[in-house]
C-alpha cells in the first residue's frame, strides 16, 4: 500500500521565478521614499552601469566612495584593505576610510544567532546613515557584509513594521532611515575599472594560472543581484573576479567543485576547524591542484582568503596535494600595477609560500623583503613612527 | 503479510510538548520566515550543494521538511542537535522552490539562543570571546587575536605576526589600521550608538540567556562608555 503523505502548501506561488527575474526591490525603494518612510542615497556620477544575473543594469560608483571596511581583512589579511585603497589612489579616485563605521556584525550573526533582525537591520542603517552624511557613497568591502545588507534591505522593504522600529531607534541616535540605490562590492568596482588597471600593469601575467573561488555570499545571497557576463561562462556563472583576472591577461583554469563554498563556516574557522581544513583542502585545493594545477587561487572574500590560506598548513603536514598560494583579486591586481608586495600588498601576513608565483610574474620578491626589513627597522628605532602612502610607494 | 513496526524515538521526551510548540511558535512568527520557506519538492539539491552535508550527519533538506510539515518533536530535536553544524554559506538557496534551508537555520538558531537552550550554550562556549569583541569594540576579529595558542594549525606564520604585531600594525599605510585590539580605529560616538542599537533591540537580553557571565562583563563595559557620554542604563 503506498503511504499517503501529506506535505502542506505554503506560499509556494507568492514568489514565482518570473517575479525574482523581475526584481522589485528599485520600484519598492523608490515608492517608499516617496511616501517619505526612508531616504535613498543616490549613486554619485561617474558610474558604470553592469548586467545583473537577470539584465537588471547595476549603477557601480567609480569615486567619492565610503570605505565599509572588512573586520576580517583589516585585522588579519590588511594588504586586502591595503590593495583597495591603493588601486584608488592609483587610478586617482577619491575615497573616504571612515572612523564611524562598525563592522557589519554578519559574522557574528551566522556563527552565534546573538542577534536578530531588527539589531540586525539597525546596524546597517546606521553604517548607512553614516556614509550619507558624509556625502560618500558605500562601497562594502565585505562578500557577507554585501549579501547580508541585501538581505537586511529585503526585510527592511517588505516590512513596515521592521522599518517603523528602526526609523524609531535612528532618530535616538540623531540619523535617519538611509538605504543606498545601490549596495555595491568592492570587487564590482574592481570588474568595472579592471582594463583602466590592465593598462597600467608593469608585469606580465600572461604565464600564471589561476583559479577562481567565487564566494558564496556574493552570488547565492540575493543572487539576482550578482554581476554576470554572457562573454564569461556563457553567463551561467558570476562573471565577478574571472573578468578582471582575463584583462589582466592572466590563464583562468576551471575546476570541478567551483560551486562549493571554502568551508568558512563563521562558527567552524573560529572554534570547529576539523570541519573547515578538511573541507577547504579535501573539497577546494586538492581539486584545482589535481585538475588546474594553478600557480594562484583567486577569490574576493575575506574569510575564503583566510580559509583557504591557514587551512593548507596543517594539511601539508599530512602531505595531502595542497600548496596554493591564496589571495584577493585587489592583491593580485595590485602586484600586477608594481605595487611592494610588502608595503601595499602585505603578503607577510598570508601563510601559504608565494614566492614561485611572485618569481614567475617577475617580481624580485627578495630583495623587496629586505627594503621592508628596513621600514620595520625604522619604526622600532623610532626614526619613523608609520610606514605612509609616500613610502609605500617610494622607489 | 508481515509488517515491520518503527518507533520514532522521541529523543526530548522529558520536554513538555507545549514547550516545544511555543518554540517553534516563535519560529513561525519570525518576519524572515515566509522568504525562507515555500515547500519542497525533495529533491536533494540543498543536500548536494551542502558542504555540512559532506562532514557531518546533517541535512538541510530534514529541516526544511520538518519545518514544512510542523513536525515539533522533530524540530526541537533539529533544533538541539543539528543548527550548529550548518556553515551558513546559502549554497542550499540553489533550491528550485526558493526555500532557503539556511536561513531557516538562522532563525531556529536564535530561538535556541533567545530560549537558552543547553545545547546552544555548548555551540557557543568556547565562542564567548568573539561575542565579546564584536559587541565591545565593533569589529568581529581583531590583529592580536592572532595567537599561537588560539589558532596552532595555522602553523608559526601565526607566531611572526603576534611577536611582531606592533612594529606590523605600525607598516600598513591606511592610518585607520594601525590598532591591534580593534581591526580599524573606531570612533567614541560610534561605539557608543551601537551599544544603544544592542539595548534598544533586545540582544542583551539573548547574551543574559545563554552566557550569563558574559552578559555581566558586557554590561560592565557599556555600562561605564554609555554613562561617561551622558546615557542610564
Amino acid at each position: 500500500m503506498p503511504i499517503e503523505i501529506e506535505i502542506p502548501i505554503l506560499s509556494a506561488d507568492k514568489r514565482a521565478a518570473e517575479d525574482i527575474e523581475k526584481d522589485h526591490t528599485h520600484e519598492l525603494l523608490f515608492e517608499l521614499e516617496a511616501q517619505g518612510e526612508l531616504v535613498v542615497q543616490r549613486v554619485p556620477e561617474p558610474y558604470s552601469e553592469v548586467d545583473t544575473k537577470y539584465g537588471r543594469k547595476k549603477k557601480i560608483p567609480l569615486q567619492h566612495t565610503w570605505h565599509h571596511k572588512s573586520c576580517g581583512q583589516c585585522g588579519h589579511i590588511p594588504g586586502y584593505s591595503t590593495s583597495i585603497f591603493w588601486l584608488h589612489r592609483q587610478l586617482g579616485l577619491e575615497y573616504n576610510d571612515p572612523k564611524d563605521q562598525t563592522s557589519c556584525t554578519a559574522w557574528n550573526y551566522y556563527a552565534s544567532a546573538t542577534s536578530n533582525a531588527a539589531a540586525q537591520a539597525a546596524v546597517a542603517v546606521r553604517n548607512f546613515a553614516a556614509a550619507y552624511e558624509s556625502g560618500y557613497f558605500p562601497l562594502i568591502h565585505c562578500g557577507t557584509s554585501f549579501g547580508h545588507y541585501k538581505e537586511t534591505r529585503h526585510e527592511l522593504l517588505h516590512h513596515a513594521d521592521l522599518r517603523k522600529q528602526v526609523r524609531e531607534i535612528m532618530a535616538k541616535l540623531g540619523k535617519q532611515l538611509v538605504l543606498p540605490e545601490e549596495i555595491v562590492h568592492y570587487s564590482e568596482w574592481v570588474h568595472v575599472i579592471r582594463d583602466r588597471a590592465a593598462q597600467k600593469r608593469v608585469y606580465d601575467c600572461s604565464k600564471i594560472t589561476a583559479t577562481v573561488h567565487p564566494a558564496c555570499h556574493y552570488h547565492k545571497l540575493v543572487a539576482e543581484d550578482a554581476i554576470y557576463d554572457r562573454e564569461i561562462y556563457g553567463g551561467q556563472r558570476s562573471a565577478i573576479v574571472t573578468s578582471t583576472l582575463q584583462a589582466l591577461g592572466v590563464n583562468v583554469a576551471d575546476y570541478s567543485t567551483w560551486f562549493d563554498c571554502c568551508g568558512f563556516g563563521f562558527r567552524h574557522i573560529l572554534v570547529q576547524r576539523d570541519f573547515t581544513r578538511s573541507f577547504a583542502t579535501m573539497r577546494k585545493i586538492e581539486v584545482m591542484k589535481n585538475e588546474a594545477n594553478p600557480d594562484v587561487t583567486i577569490t574576493h572574500d575575506t574569510g575564503c582568503v583566510t580559509t583557504l590560506d591557514k587551512s593548507q598548513f596543517a594539511a601539508k603536514a599530512h602531505d595531502r596535494n595542497v600548496g596554493v598560494p591564496v589571495m584577493s583579486e585587489a592583491q593580485f591586481v595590485a602586484l600586477a600595477m608594481g605595487a611592494h608586495p610588502y608595503r601595499v600588498v602585505q603578503l607577510h601576513w598570508h601563510t601559504t609560500e608565494y614566492g614561485a608565483l611572485l618569481e614567475k610574474m617577475g617580481i624580485d620578491w627578495k630583495t623587496r623583503w629586505e627594503e621592508f626589513q628596513g621600514d620595520l627597522e625604522a619604526i622600532k628605532s623610532g626614526k619613523k613612527e608609520f610606514l605612509t602612502w609616500e613610502d609605500a610607494d617610494a622607489k | 503479510m508481515e509488517q515491520t513496526r518503527y518507533t520514532v524515538r522521541n529523543k526530548y521526551s522529558d520536554v513538555p510538548y507545549e514547550v516545544k510548540e511555543q518554540l517553534f511558535r516563535e519560529v513561525k512568527s519570525d518576519l524572515r520566515f515566509t522568504d525562507y520557506l515555500y515547500g519542497c519538492y525533495e529533491c536533494g539539491i540543498c543536500v548536494a550543494a551542502c558542504p555540512s552535508a559532506r562532514f557531518y550527519d546533517f541535512s538541510p533538506r530534514r529541516i526544511a521538511q520538518a519545518v514544512a510539515r510542523e513536525d515539533v518533536e522533530l524540530i526541537y530535536e533539529q533544533m538541539n542537535d543539528d543548527v550548529w553544524e550548518c556553515s551558513q554559506c546559502f549554497s542550499c538557496n540553489r533550491c528550485p522552490r526558493q526555500n532557503s534551508p539556511g536561513g531557516i537555520i538562522t532563525v531556529l538558531r536564535e530561538v535556541a539562543v533567545k530560549h537558552g537552550l543547553r545545547s546552544a550554550k555548548e555551540a557557543l562556549g568556547a565562542y564567548g570571546r568573539v561575542i565579546y569583541k564584536i559587541m565591545s569594540t565593533g569589529t568581529q576579529v581583531s590583529p592580536d587575536m592572532l595567537q599561537p595558542d588560539a589558532f596552532p594549525d595555522w602553523g608559526p606564520q601565526v607566531l611572526d605576526v603576534s611577536k611582531n604585531l606592533d612594529t606590523w600594525r605600525k607598516a600598513i599605510p591606511p592610518e585607520t589600521l594601525h590598532t591591534t585590539e580593534t581591526a580599524w580605529e573606531i570612533d567614541d560616538k560610534t561605539i557608543i550608538e551601537l551599544y544603544l542599537i544592542w539595548h534598544m533591540t533586545g540582544v542583551m537580553n539573548m547574551i543574559e540567556k545563554v552566557d550569563e557571565g558574559l552578559y555581566t562583563i558586557l554590561m560592565d563595559v557599556m555600562e561605564e562608555k554609555l554613562e561617561e557620554a551622558g546615557y542610564s542604563m
